[in-house]
């Protein structure tokens, strides 16, 4: 039995409520940056990516039986970290779950910083293709 | 004589800001490019004009706006004999260098004609760039650019086969916001004026910096933003040669910039209220006059010097971490170091400066020719001021340390 996005959100809470202070998190974020399910290079164009003006992100997103399975990267550290937490959460779950799921889960790991819409390596905007996709693929589904 | 470490503590108490922690440490601010930081003389400045004098100007017979003229035309006044300008009519008070700019380009954009050549450099902020674009799609006048080369220096050889007696136009900034390289703006305006064209300089970034002598220069229009100069934001100048400014349509229209106004014809205002629409940013104009005593009082030369022993001592002590790449390695700068570390992205190691109280910017810079011209997405910026210190090039050195060894 796979577990549920507010599970997986609460583990992660729990992961980040270990560290003292910002730089273990950011050792963290860029531990989990190298263990990012990588998107195929070929998925690597403007239509994956997202719009953000300081780091290029891609992501791609494609069903498998009634899941959505995410792959992305990009080209800077902090980001794959930030991405890989997004998917970890989002990925494998089934799109109305990932349409209504409730994305708090940020503030309390202290990413609060990467919320801020001039912040712009798009945190904001991932989010939002992520439940774009979610939307398209439940379409999809329900056709 | 020099700014002592003394003088340097004591120019720092003038900035209340400078006393303040982020992120739990004490904030070093190294992004005086994109705004310095404001002393108590000219916070005091708009509180007190905020609390004794505030009225409308220009426009009132009561004693309160009389004053309140009177300090905005000191204030032009002051803005004159800084840049050494032959008549206060020349200051056009603005809200800063990008609405300057916009000014002088859209009244360009109505006087040109299709087979009019402009020029802009590769080393432009794309407020330098954008209107200029948007004037030649409206009346068919090209722009053509000055070429840069790997130290960050203008291909002048280039730019005089691109002159010619098409060419209408010139820009062109004083100082690169991205790399801070000095242009060599005397030989530009020699050579576009040698084929009657007009020079427009960003002097932005190089106010902070340079007491830029207008008259000597004879420059045509020169753009200038008070909050790079420990001034507040939303008040700037455009300079104009009085003749240029009489040429030039006016930009906004409305109340002020007119003489007469009726439904069958209007007629505009002399100089500067042409290009003075509307009631104005007064105590930032104001505010802006104070910025130039308060830096004035220091002085000019002491600042450049002491600015330059900071460039230098940051520049040594970063070239030496391996790996290091800096942008911008021509002799004339002014305090600006744009680097990257091989293989990070700068976004990151700005991301870890800042969780340690050090505020650089990343990015393109609204630069993107020139970060296009490197192939680097962005780079990482620390910009120096007078009041910033040898402890915090120490602690930004080991900033950039510390997050190399996190990200590698």
């Amino acid at each position: 039995m796979s577990q549920s996005i507010s599970e997986i959100q609460e583990e992660i809470i729990d992961e980040f409520s270990m560290f003292d202070d910002w730089m273990q998190r950011y050792e963290y974020m860029i531990s989990l940056g190298k263990s990012l399910p990588l998107i195929d290079e070929n998925y690597k164009t403007d239509d994956y990516l997202i719009k953000g003006c300081q780091s290029k992100v891609w992501v791609h997103a494609a069903l498998e039986g009634d899941q959505l399975i995410f792959k992305a990267d990009s080209d800077a550290i902090i980001t794959k970290g930030i991405i890989a937490i997004l998917i970890r959460v989002f990925s494998h779950q089934k799109p109305e779950d990932i349409m209504e799921a409730d994305t708090s889960f940020i503030d309390e790991i202290g990413l609060k910083e990467h919320l801020s819409p001039t912040r712009a390596n798009g945190l904001v905007s991932m989010i939002k293709q992520i439940k774009l996709y979610a939307i398209a693929f439940r379409t999809q589904l329900n056709q | 004589m020099n700014l002592s470490s003394k003088d340097i503590e004591r120019i720092r108490n003038d900035f209340p800001i400078l006393n303040r922690k982020v992120n739990g440490s004490d904030l070093v601010y190294l992004d005086n490019a994109a705004t310095s930081q404001t002393p108590k003389q000219v916070i005091d400045c708009i509180v007190d004009y905020y609390s004794n004098y505030n009225a409308n100007i220009h426009r009132g017979v009561h004693s309160l706006s009389q004053q309140a003229t009177e300090a905005f035309e000191v204030a032009r006044k002051k803005v004159q004999q800084h840049f050494n300008i032959a008549h206060p009519e020349e200051v056009i008070f603005t809200s800063g260098t990008t609405h300057s700019i916009n000014a002088v380009a859209s009244g360009y954009a109505k006087l040109l004609n299709p087979g009019d050549e402009l020029i802009v450099s590769a080393l432009e902020h794309h407020s330098n760039i954008v209107p200029w674009q948007m004037a030649c799609e409206q009346s068919g006048a090209s722009l053509k650019v000055i070429p840069m080369d790997a130290s960050g220096a203008l291909d002048l050889k280039t730019y005089e086969s691109l002159l010619s007696d098409r060419t209408q136009l010139v820009f062109c900034n004083h100082v690169s916001n991205a790399l801070g390289v000095i242009n060599p703006i005397e030989t530009i305006i020699e050579k576009a004026h040698a084929v009657g064209a007009a020079v427009l300089i960003d002097g932005a970034q190089a106010a902070p910096h340079i007491k830029a002598d207008l008259q000597a220069l004879d420059v045509d229009f020169y753009t200038v933003s008070a909050h790079k100069l420990c001034g507040p934001t939303g008040i700037g100048m455009l300079f104009g040669k009085k003749e240029r400014l009489e040429a030039l349509p006016p930009y906004q229209g409305g109340g002020e910039m007119i003489a007469t106004v009726s439904f069958e014809k209007t007629t505009y205002a002399g100089l500067p209220h042409k290009f003075e629409a509307g009631t104005p940013n007064i105590a930032g104009g104001i505010a802006f006059g104070a910025a130039l005593d308060y830096m004035n009082s220091i002085g000019f030369e002491r600042i450049a010097a002491y600015e330059k022993q900071l460039l230098e001592l940051a520049t040594e002590k970063l070239s030496i971490i391996e790996g290091v790449e800096i942008y911008g390695t021509s002799e004339e700068k002014t305090a600006v170091l744009s680097f990257n570390i091989k293989g990070l992205h700068p976004y990151d190691i700005g991301s870890i400066l800042d969780q340690m109280g050090i505020a650089v910017r990343t990015g393109h810079h609204c630069a993107q020719p020139i970060m296009d011209f490197y192939q680097i997405p962005g780079t990482v910026r620390a910009s120096f001021s007078f009041y910033n210190t040898v402890d915090e090039i120490n602690r930004l050195i080991a900033g950039v340390i510390k997050a190399k060894e996190m990200l590698s």
